[in-house]
């Protein structure tokens, strides 16, 4: 029998040929996912901010589940942090401190979790709006756009129900609150909310059931659409600007494996990064200063994370109107938290079908557009936005009136006010920018970039040289249209900026020819028109 | 091509795939193959250069040096991790802030931070400043599937339809949908587990710990957190004191619906409350002390921010505000309702006791609320 002999470099390939006449993966790996090709553009990665936030949180989130009690059972806590020995505190609480006081590394780890819980909050808002402002959400895109939102909401929830875990002061009080919000709902909210709490609120049962919805039901769903909304994107390919060579029916940019790949990868290392540094330097929901909950205890400034103050601005500023007739009651909670939060996300829901309904657009797109080029969508979007940032901003109303010395009540009036007139200011300003953007483009493209070279003609007067973009006709004007994407503006976008020398003290390379190498010659701009 | 390297016979399947281009004399290069996989999977490619035209120049070297020293930064961070993580002295200090303990989380975070960080922007520079450049483009294959694909799958589903025989055999549709309906009820209903009448049990929500009828019938004290009955010199003149039902366990969060407020009002603010107070809240105040429900109406925050001059209180979760001597009338924010005013009276041996309950629902508003 011949003697095999082992040649270690002949593994990767064996192991290749192995799998491969196992699973026949030679054409599916190229064809469907190194030579798959994405367009690029830093706005692009929003969405996956999220996405490596949520890996984190899952990461985290595991070793906190290995040191958390949810038991809301008293116990007298007698641990490390002594400010607080001897007071009566649930299970839950308990344990929470231990995890930041008596749990190695647990302080970093629980603030870790916090930082990117938020980051993964403030990342899908900001790659939603990127979607909706350049209108990505258009055909055939719209499933995905329906699976964000109900991520966002799942997120919303999941953060929700994390927050209130540790059952401190702070979460007690945003627990409570979600008590009265739930019993505010016609019909069907006392029994909704004792099928929730077990009872009276708080009872015994509510946080073991937040603790199986926070580590297994939501994050198990969270996964699956995480997976369903990426899967999309991969089937669907990604939309790209418009530009050079960029159509409808193609997309320019590079290879999955190993541009796109590697970009991805040094972005999560990055985002991993920037989020354990805040850990370690930022100190996030110090929940032992805060105490445990009792039902009679809370203070000033008492906020939700900040993805919630959005709701509870808009119940600071629903004025008091309750409904009663019949004898039943429908409470003014109900009319902000419950119906305008629930019409709220149903209309950014069905945005996409709205649209498409007053556009009569039916058509394929796949090219992104500028959000000037879109001046309705855009105001309609800022003016949510200026809704939102009302209501964002009224949810700590207390701290700015503490802090800026302003009358309370002049901060809720002011809120009252603003929920109203700022998004219609806001509609009007960003439809007129938009406008005057678009006008700006035009201009470009008929008389070119001003190059700030002033020149005085023989009857005295002064005129701007301009470059035009095109050769110009014999008025001097371009004959570009405009095709969705940026126009150059500046003379540097048009090489005008000679090329930088690299080197701090003494320039790196000199060209191999020379051995010094001559400045690049500046030629005077000649050609040009008023 | 490693076919000469493996020493297996060769599967059959090869036989059929193996595309004569692909064995030309000469050899195909690497870079032909890799084109013609571009080919095959409708990529092209407009632009492919490697960064550096020349190999081996300082600019290179820099760039490579640059990505080495990142990534030898994670292993050092990665390293003082674990170190600090091991043997720094972690464990919580009280007081001391120059303790060397204080450190061991922004030690854990930027040690963390840095090792990710190096990895990062070393794969980052390796991407952008050495990768080759490329611009490719990709076809979309954008709408509906060809019209041959989808009319074979019609067929194939109306096939499938017709083989079932559903539509010829109406019995067995009847009897689908009444045998399915009461398994899709019935994988719901344990959820019915989870349901509790919330009027049962002499309606909780209507009821706090200060109702006679869960102290044997008695009157309940209002005491102070720790269980100690309160007396009117506990409370000073324009102060006020969180009171708790005087039942076992009546300041844990079981009776998280009863504290109360109880507030010694000056002569004039407690003439007054006397003389505006409702017939609800008629008697309801001892001498100058009244003792309102601290659970806001509005969504049950405790209202406990009380200002002595004016006499408002201030719930701090939503800033409504309450005037105390309007029978707690809601006089700003989103509150409709007055907060509910506890009777109370003084006992024999000179501590307060609650003379009833509440007389109308603590905290916030429900559907069915009386």
């Amino acid at each position: 029998m011949k003697r095999r002999t082992f040649d270690p470099k002949q593994i990767p390939t064996r192991a290749a040929n192995e799998i491969d006449s196992r699973f026949q993966l030679a054409r599916g790996l190229r064809a469907g996912l190194i030579n798959k090709v994405f367009p690029d553009h830093w706005s692009f990665l929003l969405g996956e901010i999220a996405l490596f936030s949520f890996i984190l949180l899952l990461l985290t989130g595991t070793f906190l589940a290995l040191f958390f009690d949810p038991s809301m059972e008293e116990v007298v806590y007698d641990g490390a942090f002594t400010p607080l020995r001897g007071v009566e505190m649930s299970k839950a609480y308990a344990s929470s401190l231990d995890l930041s006081f008596e749990v190695r590394g647990g302080l970093v780890m629980r603030q870790m979790h916090h930082w990117a819980a938020l980051l993964f909050l403030a990342a899908i808002f900001v790659h939603m709006f990127r979607i909706f402002f350049t209108g990505a959400f258009r055909k055939p895109r719209e499933t995905n756009w329906l699976i964000g939102i109900v991520l966002l909401n799942l997120a919303f929830f999941e953060g929700f129900v994390g927050y209130s875990l540790p059952d401190d002061a702070l979460s007690g009080t945003g627990l409570r609150i979600a008590s009265g919000i739930t019993l505010s709902v016609p019909l069907v909210g006392t029994w909704v909310h004792h099928a929730l709490f077990g009872g009276e609120f708080p009872g015994t049962v509510v946080l073991p059931r937040f603790y199986i919805l926070h580590v297994f039901l939501l994050p198990g769903l969270l996964v699956a659409l995480i997976a369903a909304h990426i899967g999309l994107v991969f089937k669907q390919k990604h939309t790209q600007w418009p530009g050079p060579g960029r159509t409808e029916h193609n997309v320019v940019g590079y290879r999955m494996i190993p541009n796109y790949i590697s970009k991805q990868a040094s972005f999560n290392m990055i985002v991993f990064g920037l989020i354990a540094l805040m850990s370690g330097l930022f100190q996030i929901n110090p929940i032992w200063l805060f105490g445990p909950y009792k039902g009679e205890v809370v203070s000033s400034a008492s906020q939700p994370d900040w993805y919630v103050m959005f709701m509870d601005g808009m119940i600071r500023l629903f004025p008091p109107w309750e409904i009663r007739a019949f004898g039943y009651t429908v409470p003014a909670a109900f009319f902000p938290a419950v119906l305008g939060l629930g019409l709220a996300i149903t209309l950014v829901a069905i945005y996409p079908f709205l649209e498409r309904r007053f556009t009569g657009d039916h058509g394929y797109h796949n090219l992104l557009q500028r959000p000037r080029d879109v001046p309705a969508r855009t105001a309609l979007g800022a003016a949510v936005i200026a809704f939102y940032m009302v209501n964002f901003l009224s949810g700590v109303n207390d701290v700015i009136a503490d802090k800026f010395q302003i009358s309370l009540n002049a901060m809720t009036w002011a809120g009252r006010i603003g929920v109203i007139v700022l998004p219609a200011a806001a509609y009007y300003a960003t439809y007129r920018i938009c406008l005057g953007l678009q006008q700006h483009d035009r201009e470009v493209l008929a008389h070119g970039v001003e190059t700030g070279v002033i020149r005085r003609l023989p009857n005295g007067q002064f005129i701007e040289v301009h470059q035009p973009l095109a050769t110009p006709d014999e008025h001097g004007h371009g004959e570009l249209e405009y095709a969705g994407a940026p126009v150059p503006k500046k003379m540097n976008r048009l090489g005008a900026l000679v090329p930088a020398v690299k080197g701090f003290f003494v320039p790196v390379e000199r060209p191999t020819e020379a051995p010094v190498s001559p400045a690049p010659k500046r030629e005077e701009i000649t050609a040009g028109s008023e | 091509m490693t076919a000469g390297q493996t020493t297996s016979p060769a599967p059959d399947r090869e036989v059929f795939d193996r595309d004569p281009r692909l064995d030309r004399e000469p050899v195909a290069s690497r870079f032909d193959l890799v084109r013609e996989g571009f080919r095959r999977d409708g990529v092209e490619i407009l632009h492919y250069e490697p960064r550096f035209q020349i190999s081996g120049t300082k600019e290179e070297k820099r760039v490579v040096r640059l990505v080495a020293g990142c990534f030898l930064l994670t292993g050092l961070a990665a390293l003082a991790f674990v170190a600090v993580y091991a043997f720094w002295p972690w464990e919580y200090q009280q007081g001391d802030v120059t303790d060397a303990s204080k450190w061991y989380t922004p030690l854990l975070g930027i040690t963390l931070g840095l090792a990710f960080l190096g990895i990062g922007f070393g794969i980052a520079i390796w991407a952008k400043k050495l990768l080759p450049e490329e611009i490719a483009v990709q076809d979309r294959h954008d709408g509906p599937s060809p019209d041959d694909e989808r009319r074979l799958t019609s067929a194939t589903l109306a096939q499938m339809g017709a083989d079932t025989g559903i539509a010829r055999r109406p019995l067995l549709k009847g009897a689908l949908v009444a045998g399915l309906a009461p398994m899709g009820i019935a994988a719901v209903v344990p959820l019915g587990a989870l349901l509790k009448d919330p009027h049962a049990g002499g309606d909780p929500l209507l009821h706090t710990g200060f109702d006679p009828a869960l102290n044997d019938g008695k009157l309940v004290h209002l005491v102070h957190q720790d269980g100690e009955p309160v007396r009117p010199e506990d409370v000073s003149v324009g102060g006020q004191l969180t009171v708790f039902p005087g039942v076992p366990g009546g300041s844990t969060n079981k009776y998280a619906d009863s504290p109360t407020l109880l507030i010694h009002l000056r002569a004039g603010d407690a003439d007054q409350a006397r003389r505006n107070a409702l017939p609800t809240n008629e008697d309801a105040q001892w001498g100058n002390f009244v003792a309102y429900s601290k659970i806001c109406t509005h969504v049950g925050c405790p209202a406990s921010l009380y200002e002595q001059q004016t006499n408002k209180l201030l719930c701090p979760c939503h800033q409504s505000q309450f005037l105390i001597t309007d029978n707690a009338r809601p006089v700003f924010g989103p509150a409709t309702r007055r907060l509910p005013q506890l009777p109370i009276t003084v006992d024999e041996e000179g501590f307060f006791v609650a003379k009833s309950d509440y007389k109308v629902p603590v905290g916030p508003a429900f559907w069915e609320r009386p």
